[in-house]
């Protein structure tokens, strides 16, 4: 067994195949590893978990266009089924940090469509307070911290949430998403050490979707073989099918399990692909269309659908009664966004500092 | 050699510092030192010395040399209930943590709509004099002071190495404390009951009436050896010692213009762009009517910092620049 997924399954950059699980790892990890609940209920959770976030999402397109939210809004269709199955590992105590495309992941944490919504239009009811916006979604009570624009910016921080528990002998976990691209960053790799060295309470999630901006895994990385350059540094590390949010669920159980018996950080590449451009700003030239359109035969709302329908698990009108849940949910969000206040901009210096309720020199 | 003993003994800047240190580290559990060498080595430059046999490994706590790690680290730490005193070797190096300190410290409580303060201290040392070249030597804490969201602290005497960290660590904000490196081995007496320092507030280091020299850290002792100098020739010089680099204290600096009518603002950053032209842009702004003489500068020369000894002294501010500057304002 490797030490990590073997680089040439993804040359091609084609999608992993239906029903074939790409996870190896560094040892057995089989026993006693604790799964995903497998149930109907359960997977009807789950589905509903990654329809929310796709039609947000879709609903963040319409309003873009139509100008009601501005900025740089990256979207995660496609990979849904990361936030989804590794949130399923997460207690509320554990801490999240995210990146700029993590929608998802806020979704996934429990920040409600209309709070994440209200923070798209930069309204006073948004999850940030409108200071913010889609790259910076936050919630302190739910331990979501953010929503970091910088490649590779949150992974110290992470470290630092995951220290703090380590000293204070709290049981959490501290969970990072980041993205291929941060592998070519130097804070990775100093975190990843770091994380290592002190055996620090961190589950590091990579969102390999196989481009860092515009620009494909083979041309950014020497070393396309993420995993195994994580378990360089003495974590446990394996690499998963991240289009199947059963298999993400599994492999997030097993990992966070590790993590929580105090072997220090576990690394989790996850293989997924964003069927948008980076950005709504980004014309998606880099990209064959042939490529996009093999990837999409794997969806991960597609897979499990399809599992649950041969299954017997989910007929037509259980699916529109979710669908419909979601549409009401979000057109709510949208309405409560569009009709909540602006903040007044004598508020401007608000939060500058603890203490700033205005200007400061 | 703590400060506390019933007779008055000789205390250096770096004791006084380390003092503090230790206060902190016994007055609350969730204090912490994360930074290069700080544990077995003692500092690197002996600030911390015999605070890990103190404290152990867990609070005094030695990391890799990786800068951005470790600071985002604090920052991680910080949001998540500790106060973390974060030291970096040198400002040269912090410019590796740069990230960290202004995109995450700086940033997160605005962002977040108020919900994530970063009660993080991060300390190093700046500037020259000990002929450690151009990436050990520069003085970039203006660079610090341009950001919104921090506060900027520069202890120039022994009584705030000794007790700006107390208040630097009841900041619900990130403060970042300058230390300049010829200032370690700086010796006095320091009386136990000093207080807390007020951190929005400068210092009248020595009252004048005909010319105001404003400086901070390690140009303090140069700008109050320039106003003996001054002195002797019957010239009133007041030192005003900002102390606080972020936020300035704006009507300590109008008031003292207000009396003397002129200003030298002396500065070891290089003048462009630098702190002193903020100061001397707000004389401008707020106290023109005032002025007598147009603003003096004494700051750096614009060259990275030499090595050889002779070139460095010619590079940094020296006494008699001061007292030349002041000369062409009172004249």
């Amino acid at each position: 067994m490797s030490l990590a997924h073997p680089t040439r399954t993804r040359k091609d950059s084609a999608p992993p195949k239906a029903g074939k699980r790409t996870t190896t790892t560094r040892g057995n990890g089989r026993a006693g590893v604790p799964s995903g609940r497998g149930d109907t209920g359960h997977r009807t959770d789950l589905l509903e978990s990654m329809l929310r976030i796709r039609r947000f999402e879709e609903r963040c397109v319409e309003l873009y266009s139509a100008a009601k939210i501005r900025g740089f809004v990256h979207l995660y269709i496609g990979e849904e089924a990361v936030a989804v199955g590794i949130n399923e590992a997460l207690t509320p105590e554990d801490a999240v940090v995210s990146t700029y495309r993590e929608h998802g992941h806020a979704l996934a944490r429990g920040i409600t469509a209309e709070a994440a919504m209200a923070e798209m239009y930069g309204r006073t009811t948004g999850c940030s307070g409108g200071r913010g916006g889609s790259m910076h979604l936050f919630d302190a009570s739910r331990r979501f911290y953010g929503g970091n624009a910088i490649v590779a910016g949150g992974l110290p921080l992470a470290a630092g949430l995951a220290l703090a528990d380590h000293m204070r002998g709290q049981p959490h976990v501290t969970c990072c998403f980041f993205g291929d691209g941060a592998f070519a960053e130097g804070e990775f790799h100093e975190t990843a050490n770091l994380a290592a060295l002190w055996k620090l309470p961190v589950l590091l999630v990579c969102e390999n979707n196989l481009y860092a901006m515009g620009t494909a895994l083979e041309r950014h990385e020497a070393q396309t073989d993420l995993a195994m350059r994580a378990a360089s540094y003495g974590m446990v590390a394996w690499a998963v099918d991240g289009m199947d949010v059963e298999a993400v669920e599994q492999a997030a159980r097993r990992a966070v399990e590790g993590v929580r018996t105090g072997t220090g950080p576990h690394f989790l590449e996850l293989r997924t692909y964003r069927f948008r451009a980076h950005s709504m700003y980004d014309p998606d030239r880099y990209r064959h269309k042939a490529e996009i359109e093999r990837w999409k035969e794997r969806d991960p709302i597609s897979l499990l659908t399809d599992r649950m329908r041969e299954n017997g698990e989910l007929g037509d009108d259980a699916l529109a009664r979710i669908e419909q849940g979601i549409t009401d949910e979000i057109d709510h969000a949208v309405e409560a966004a569009e009709q909540a206040p602006e903040e007044p901009v004598e508020h401007l210096f608000h939060h500058v500092t603890s203490s700033s309720a205005e200007a400061v020199h | 050699m703590g400060v506390g003993g019933t007779h008055e003994a000789k205390t250096t800047y770096r004791e006084a510092m380390r003092e503090a240190l230790r206060q902190a580290l016994r007055s609350d559990d969730r204090v912490f030192l994360m930074g290069e060498d700080v544990g077995r080595y003692g500092g690197c430059f002996g600030v911390s010395l015999g605070l890990l046999e103190e404290f152990g490994p867990e609070r005094v706590r030695d990391t890799p040399l990786s800068e951005s790690a470790f600071v985002g680290a604090g920052i991680g730490a910080a949001l998540s209930g500790m106060r973390p005193i974060v030291e970096i070797m040198t400002v040269n190096f912090s410019l590796l943590a740069l990230d960290q300190i202004l995109n995450n410290a700086a940033t997160l409580l605005h962002m977040s709509g108020g919900q994530l303060p970063v009660p993080l201290v991060i300390r190093m040392t700046t500037g020259a004099g000990r002929q450690l070249a151009a990436q050990h030597s520069h003085s970039l804490e203006g660079w610090y002071a341009h950001i919104p969201g921090i506060r900027v602290l520069a202890p120039a005497t022994l009584e705030d190495a000794r007790h700006m960290l107390a208040p630097a660590l009841a900041d619900p904000d990130p403060v970042l404390i300058f230390e300049h490196g010829s200032l370690y081995n700086v010796s006095g007496e320091l009386l136990p009951s000093t207080a807390p320092v007020d951190l929005d507030h400068a210092a009248i280091r020595r009252p004048g009436t005909d010319i105001s020299l404003i400086t901070y850290g390690g140009s303090l002792p140069k700008a109050l050896a320039a106003a003996d100098e001054l002195a002797a020739e019957g010239i009133s010089a007041e030192v005003i010692d900002l102390r606080t680099l972020r936020p300035l204290d704006d009507a300590a600096i109008t008031v003292s213009v207000a009396r003397t009518h002129r200003a030298v603002v002396v500065d070891e950053a290089w003048r462009t762009g630098s702190l002193a032209a903020e100061v001397s842009a707000r004389i401008a702004e707020e106290s023109f009517y005032d002025l007598d003489a147009p603003v003096e500068r004494v700051c750096s020369a614009e060259v990275p910092m030499p090595y050889a000894r002779r070139l460095e002294e010619a590079a940094l501010p020296q006494v008699a620049d001061i007292v030349a500057a002041a000369h062409r304002a009172v004249d």
